[in-house]
């Protein structure tokens, strides 16, 4: 609240406000973890249960889920880099790897939702068995969560472009750095625990 | 398209015509009313776009109150339905309706409001800080709160209520057994309410951590912040649990997947499973505030520190990490191994140990202290026999070999009110009467606060304890009636008799509210109890940016040492500063509105609509987003104005309504 600058800490850190703001966004974090957590567990409990349906290996393609993964996992890179060049008060390299980060989001994005027009053209719908239910919802969750991702960075690329770099649009960009190296973590679990364990099961 | 346009209006039933035709007329009046006194530009400006922790707060309370009335009601109808044998006052839909109804409102939308209303008040005042951290945020859980409500409350004129029950196991809440939409509007309703939960929960947690006052370090910080940080965690950690379950809800009776249906693979079992790991601290994000609150009104009018805060600290903190591990004993006859239930007894019973230590720092609290017998205090002491009571029976319903007697009886529902309404609404009434002069700037009448508290308290047990002796002889719980040969009868009235008693008591404190209101003293100081927090250190009512200048902390009990060594910082001129607030805003309260429309839009299962007034949602993001309002400085003339008034008041003149 108070408008006091320490001029000492990184931009984002500078007001009181701002670090109030990115505490509460990594607690809210928290909250995600959890979220996912039960999202995860859920899976845990139908993923075997096909009735009749197609089971993990019918249906995953393992070049698509690379793919996917190679364009995430980028994307949280070009994110790092973008915040680097933030810190370095280049906003042109900023914005630059910020765009980039989305591409690379958009891309997978594209990726995801052929896999799924894929799966419900094969006949895997949500509707079909408790593991494509349990499928559809954990990997649509992230899927949204990347969508919104994509439309939050969107207007905050506008908010730099209008203003600048000031303690308050580089606390915004901060935190939406968080928010996508999260989903880039919640990816490596899916990665692992629906998509290699269900091609090894 | 679930519904046709002949079912929208709930109809045939002449109780709830009445209500309706009573609805629509109260909406016409208070409506004609506004516009006919002008208020409406004072409603939108002082109220409905606030982000002052005070006044959210305060409409927060008031949403309590008036659901209070709601799920009272519901309380009283199945009262009156089960005073006699063979009764057909409610026909069995309609008493599943009602119970339904009744659970969920007393939890999430009178006992949540309630404390998170005071939460909200009282907080940011006794940690010395001039709002929460997020006031936008707050705002918007507000008004998050309060659609959720809205929506959860029309079910019963539009569409038809939920049905299956508090707690909505699958397969009964699924399409196939409960094919109505009144579920619908239990899964959406309190997904909305539940997201501005967690949002609170959040704020809490961040304004305990950053904002506290210079000097204030956690273990000097007073029992209810202690408590209201604890529970923030527990909503943080919970609910995002019953989003999912929600969620998953929605899915199975919308879009026709297989999470808990039998059929295609589900499995009913983990909605009771992912119910009841929210369910079950969500008790303890209810309780644990309304004990902090009890820790300052003890130590306030038995005058001395709290006994054993540490251990007081300690408790809670074990207590918070207990209520995520206890969750299967809700349904220890569903199933289960003997070595899971065997665990979950035995967390199960542990929690009685940190709670039986709170319980003895009461009251050695109050041991050789000088008591004053306020209404407040009445309430704190008669939560310590009366919670007891719900605990005791608790450690009985803990043991799982024994729970298969008591499973599903009046037993269980008398334990559980034992514990919720001592543990959560006597303290919530303690609070209101201790805090209200804080927030109206005069005091409850204090006669009328005792018949509130004699009836209230009498006509709780009246009514509840006999029903663990019905429990006992094979009363089932949720059972719209009964035939004269059980026997059940006597005992059926005599605890009708006491309901109304307890609604008579309840009508008493909105009798005291209306009467306090139009006669109570306004010359009463900013400390009329002589309390020890720093809440009690600036004006009552409190001006709009809390305090002048922000205390400095030394000890626990801050406000009682500045009064002891005359330490209280008096007004001069050069030491006020500007001081910054956030402004007022549309935003939170427009969410509220189309979470609303889209929830309902949801309920009815008209998807593509829901989705198109989803944008609105999305648009209010962006809003938000680009959003630079600096908010506004308080300047320092009207600063020292508005101090000299109240503080040149608190010394001559001030009437102390206790001693």
């Amino acid at each position: 609240m108070s408008a006091k600058v320490n001029a000492a800490l990184p931009l984002e850190y500078q007001t009181e406000q701002n670090r109030m703001n990115i505490l509460g966004f990594w607690v809210f974090l928290g909250a995600e973890i959890v979220l996912f957590a039960t999202l995860f567990g859920v899976y845990g409990v139908l993923g075997e249960r096909y009735a009749g349906g197609p089971t993990q290996k019918d249906i995953f393609i393992v070049k698509d889920v690379m793919i996917q993964t190679f364009l995430l996992l980028t994307s949280s890179f070009t994110m790092g880099i973008s915040i680097f060049e933030m810190r370095r008060s280049n906003i042109k390299g900023m914005l630059m790897w910020l765009v980039f980060t989305l591409l690379l989001g958009g891309g997978f994005l594209f990726m995801e939702i052929r896999e799924f027009m894929h799966y419900v053209h094969e006949g895997a719908t949500m509707q079909t068995s408790a593991f494509l239910s349990s499928f559809f919802v954990l990997l649509g969750t992230h899927g949204l969560h990347v969508t919104i991702g994509i439309g939050w960075a969107i207007l905050l690329i506008v908010q730099i472009v209008q203003r600048g770099l000031t303690p308050v649009t580089a606390r915004k960009a901060f935190i939406f750095g968080l928010y996508w190296h999260f989903l880039d973590v919640v990816w490596i679990f899916i990665f692992t625990f629906v998509y290699l364990q269900g091609l090894v099961m | 398209m679930g519904i046709k346009w002949d079912e929208f209006f709930v109809t045939g039933d002449p109780l709830i015509f009445a209500s309706q035709i009573g609805i629509a007329l109260t909406l016409v009046g208070a409506l004609a009313g506004l516009t006919y006194f002008k208020k409406w530009n004072y409603l939108w400006s002082e109220w409905f776009t606030t982000v002052d922790h005070k006044k959210i707060g305060i409409m927060y309370i008031l949403v309590g109150v008036v659901m209070f009335l709601r799920g009272g009601i519901d309380g009283l109808m199945m009262k009156g339905q089960t005073a006699v044998p063979e009764n057909d006052f409610l026909n069995a839909q309609h008493y599943n309706e009602v119970f339904t109804t009744h659970g969920v409102i007393m939890i999430l939308f009178v006992a949540m409001p309630l404390l998170i209303g005071l939460m909200n008040f009282v907080i940011p005042l006794q940690i010395g800080a001039r709002d929460v951290a997020f006031p936008q945020l707050n705002a918007l859980s507000f008004w998050l709160t309060v659609s959720g409500a809205a929506l959860f409350n029309i079910s019963f004129i539009i569409g038809g209520s939920p049905d299956a029950g508090w707690t909505s196991y699958f397969p009964l809440a699924g399409k196939e057994f409960s094919p109505g939409i009144g579920n619908n509007f239990y899964a959406v309703a309190l997904q909305i309410a539940g997201a501005g939960t967690l949002m609170t929960g959040i704020n809490f947690v961040v304004t305990v951590l950053k904002m506290r006052t210079k000097g204030m370090t956690l273990m000097k910080m007073p029992m209810f912040t202690w408590t209201s940080f604890i529970t923030s965690i527990i909503i943080v950690a919970s609910f995002p649990i019953f989003t999912v379950a929600l969620a998953l809800m929605t899915f199975d009776r919308t879009f026709g997947t297989h999470f808990f249906t039998i059929s295609g693979g589900g499995m009913d079992m983990l909605w009771a499973n992912l119910f009841w790991l929210w369910g079950h601290p969500e008790v303890y994000i209810v309780v644990l505030p309304a004990f902090g609150m009890l820790s300052d009104i003890i130590s306030t009018f038995a005058r001395k520190t709290l006994y054993g805060y540490k251990s007081m600290v300690i408790s809670i903190v074990m207590i918070s990490v207990l209520s995520m591990l206890v969750w299967v004993h809700h349904f220890f006859t569903m199933g289960n191994s003997a070595g899971v239930n065997s665990f979950f007894s035995i967390t199960t019973m542990a929690i009685a140990i940190p709670t039986g230590v709170k319980v003895f720092n009461w009251l050695f609290t109050m041991r050789k202290g000088r008591i004053k017998f306020t209404t407040a205090m009445l309430w704190a002491l008669a939560f310590v026999p009366n919670f007891v009571i719900g605990g005791v029976t608790g450690v009985m319903l803990a043991m799982a070999a024994a729970d298969y007697q008591y499973h599903n009886t009046l037993f269980l529902v008398a334990h559980f009110h034992y514990v919720l309404i001592p543990g959560v609404v006597f303290p919530i009434f303690a609070g209101l009467y201790f805090w209200w002069p804080k927030m109206f700037g005069y005091m409850l009448n204090e006669k009328i606060g005792k018949w509130h508290f004699w009836l209230f308290v009498v006509g709780f047990n009246v009514t509840f304890m006999p029903m663990f002796f019905l429990g006992l002889d094979g009363a089932v719980r949720r059972a719209y009636t009964y035939s004269a040969e059980t026997g059940f009868g006597p005992l059926m009235m005599i605890s009708a008799v006491g309901s109304v008693i307890l609604a008579a008591g309840f009508a008493a404190l909105v009798y005291n509210i209306y009467w306090s209101a139009r006669n109570a003293d306004r010359n009463i100081g900013n400390d009329p109890w002589d309390a020890r927090t720093l809440e009690w250190a600036t004006a009552t009512p409190v001006q709009h940016y809390n305090f002048a200048s922000l205390p400095e902390v030394t000890k626990l009990d801050a406000f009682w040492h500045m009064k002891k060594n005359n330490q209280l910082q008096p007004l001069s001129e050069d030491e006020i500063e500007e001081i910054h607030l956030p402004s007022n805003t549309w935003i939170p309260i427009y969410m509220g509105v189309v979470f609303g429309i889209s929830g309902f839009l949801l309920v009815f299962e008209w998807t593509i609509a829901a989705g198109v007034a989803a944008i609105g949602i999305l648009a209010g993001l962006a809003f938000r987003s680009f959003d630079y309002d600096e908010g506004f400085h308080v300047h320092k003339d009207e600063i020292f104005e508005t101090e000299s008034k109240w503080r040149k008041g608190a010394n001559k003149g001030v009437k102390n309504h206790v001693s």
